[in-house]
């Protein structure tokens, strides 16, 4: 055999496979072993309830605000970061974690208080008629702010790496900027937006603490999924629980492997042959 | 298409790059700006294509002025100095690049039989299908020249365009290049700090130092008449002695040179390897051998004067003489200038 560098693989191995099982698969299994414990008709019915359905539109569709949001705004952060030097640069730099560092829950409670009718940015808005706490609007919020991370952390590296000289290449060629940016600049940063955006979307579904706070969870209206699957377990009612929880863990999961897939074409370029 | 620079000048946050540098290039000449780093070679480069704007001065393309035309409607080929292809795109997507963004629209099939036109022409067909990772550095540099050409562009410019490869591919390319300027007659100029490569492919050379224009001319000229010792020392290995002009003659220890037309006082010769001999019979300039170096197909001694100033030179491989022993340099060809 091969001699490696780092000795210990067969350890390693160990460690990283029984931790993989215990830490994330097992949780995982009962999850999936309570929500089995239900006949496939009470599991149909508690997953397609009417207040279980709402739950899942306003998750996802503010997930999806969002993420589209980040995308765009994640996506100029890093730009800005990563090609001016200006004063302050590393302090936003700094900054761009601190959704990462911060408990969601003062996000959400320091937000709700910003966008309360009475709060700094909530006043003025609702002198113009928006309202975000106690909205969908609200939910948007929280998400993007606890999702914003992820876009500019997996894009700035690859920015980094882009050769302004691409840029130049194709604006001698008679490219415009929105040419090179749409036919060069976008193609290459392709596979880090999709991880930022998949990473970005299964944090805004999965999202408790920030949310809840703001989101005033009115059954039907501003009730996110992941709160009914708390209400029920408050409740006591674990296999109604358990079923709404499986819903959202088969949705991050394909939502992954479809991420995957798409960047795994995406990259086909990088393939020797 | 004729280029003319008038006195441009860019200065950039902390140096200023370019000094007034005006500068005549021919419609379908080959020149070379040759300067060591920092001369402001690249950024005269640059400022034609239009990738930087002149602070001073104007650019013309024939007739036109051309200083404020964006880079996109100025019509230049530009090859990189690593190429920047595009990597996700392949060999024949990268060369198709300039004529699919035109607002010139050519069908699919105009732009794929030019596509094979040009590949034809960089000798490399059959690899159109490939990613630009797939292919060697030589490859690429052929690739990112056919792209540059698909456009038709007014001006080829290439940025030491033959600076990442080894020496061997070098050498072809050059050749080559000068073949395909050859066939195509577009005008072409091309930025290096290697003086074999820009005497090699040239039809005229510009030296640059410091941002200024230092001679122009001929391989020929530069060569046999080089202005100044800055480019002696530039375009080869040179010495350089010390030496006292009085009178219309350099001298060196007791040894004079013809000086005609520099003013007395400081001075300095300079020569070139190839241009000393070993004297043991007093003639010339004393001196003792340090070191002898042995080449494939000569020996270089290195060795140093009387004044204690070092001095090297190529000498047959039959040289006999050793570390330690004392003689004199007979200079042939000395160029004498005002001490700088």
């Amino acid at each position: 055999m091969k001699r490696r560098v780092l000795p210990g693989l067969p350890l390693a191995l160990g460690v990283t496979l029984v931790y993989a099982g215990v830490i994330v698969v097992l949780p995982l299994a009962a999850l999936i072993f309570k929500a089995a414990s239900l006949g496939p008709e009470d599991y149909w019915r508690i997953v397609s309830s009417e207040r279980a359905f709402a739950s899942y539109r306003v998750t996802v569709l503010c997930a999806l605000a969002a993420t589209v949001f980040n995308l765009v705004f994640g996506l100029a952060l890093a730009w800005v970061l990563v090609r001016y030097r200006f004063p302050g640069r590393r302090l936003i730099d700094a900054l761009v974690d601190l959704p990462f560092a911060l408990p969601t829950a003062v996000a959400g409670i320091a937000l709700t208080t910003l966008f309360a009718t009475n709060g700094w940015f909530g006043a003025p808005l609702s002198a113009i008629g928006i309202k975000v706490a106690y909205t969908p609007l609200g939910i948007i919020v929280a998400m993007s702010f606890t999702s914003l991370p992820f876009i500019v952390r997996t894009v700035q590296p690859v920015l980094e790496e882009l050769d302004p000289a691409l840029e130049e290449a194709g604006q001698t060629l008679g490219a415009s900027d929105l040419s090179v940016f749409r036919r060069v600049i976008l193609p290459l940063l392709a596979p880090a937006l999709l991880a930022g955006i998949s990473l970005s979307f299964a944090r805004s579904l999965g999202e408790f603490g920030a949310v809840i706070f703001i989101a005033g969870n009115k059954p039907f209206e501003t009730e996110i999924t992941a709160l009914l699957t708390f209400i029920r377990l408050e409740e006591y009612d674990y296999p109604a629980s358990a079923a709404i929880a499986s819903v959202m863990l088969i949705t991050a999961f394909v939502m992954l492997a479809a991420t995957n897939l798409m960047q795994a074409r995406a990259l086909r370029y990088t393939a020797r042959g | 298409m004729k280029i003319r620079l008038d006195t441009v000048v860019k200065t950039f946050e902390t140096f200023r790059a370019v000094h007034g540098v005006s500068l005549e290039i021919g419609s379908g000449e080959l020149v070379a700006l040759l300067g060591p780093s920092g001369s402001g070679k690249t950024t005269i480069l640059r400022m034609v294509a239009g990738l930087e704007y002149a602070d001073a001065g104007a650019i013309y393309f024939g007739e036109e002025n051309a200083t404020d035309i964006p880079v996109r409607e100025r019509g230049v080929g530009f090859v990189f100095q690593h190429y920047a292809l595009f990597p996700h795109m392949t060999v024949a997507e990268n060369i198709a690049f300039g004529m699919k963004v035109s607002r010139v629209k050519r069908s699919p099939q105009v732009i794929k039989a030019r596509v094979r036109e040009l590949l034809d022409l960089v000798q490399l067909g059959g690899l159109g299908e490939r990613f630009p990772g797939q292919i060697s550095g030589g490859q690429r540099q052929r690739v990112a020249l056919a792209r540059a050409l698909a456009v038709d562009p007014r001006v080829l410019l290439l940025d030491e365009p033959f600076g990442a490869l080894d020496a061997n591919v070098r050498r072809d390319l050059r050749r080559w290049l000068r073949k395909v300027h050859d066939e195509l007659g577009i005008t072409t100029i091309f930025v290096t700090h290697d003086q074999e490569e820009a005497l090699d492919l040239a039809d005229r050379v510009v030296i640059l130092d410091k941002g200024q224009i230092v001679q122009e001319g001929t391989p020929e000229e530069v060569c046999r008449n080089p202005a100044n010792a800055f480019v002696v020392n530039f375009l080869g290995d040179a010495n350089r002695l010390d030496a006292e002009i009085r009178d219309g003659k350099a001298f060196v220890q007791d040894v004079a040179f013809p000086a005609a037309g520099i003013a007395d006082g400081g001075g300095q010769i300079l020569f070139r390897p190839a241009d000393v001999s070993w004297r043991e019979d007093g003639q010339g300039i004393a001196a003792r051998i340090l070191r002898v170096i042995d080449r494939p197909d000569s020996r270089r001694v290195l060795a140093v004067t009387a004044a204690g100033q070092p001095v090297e030179f190529d000498t047959a491989p039959e040289f006999s003489h050793r570390k330690g022993e004392a003689g004199f340099l007979d200079i042939r060809r000395p160029r004498v200038y005002a001490a700088a």
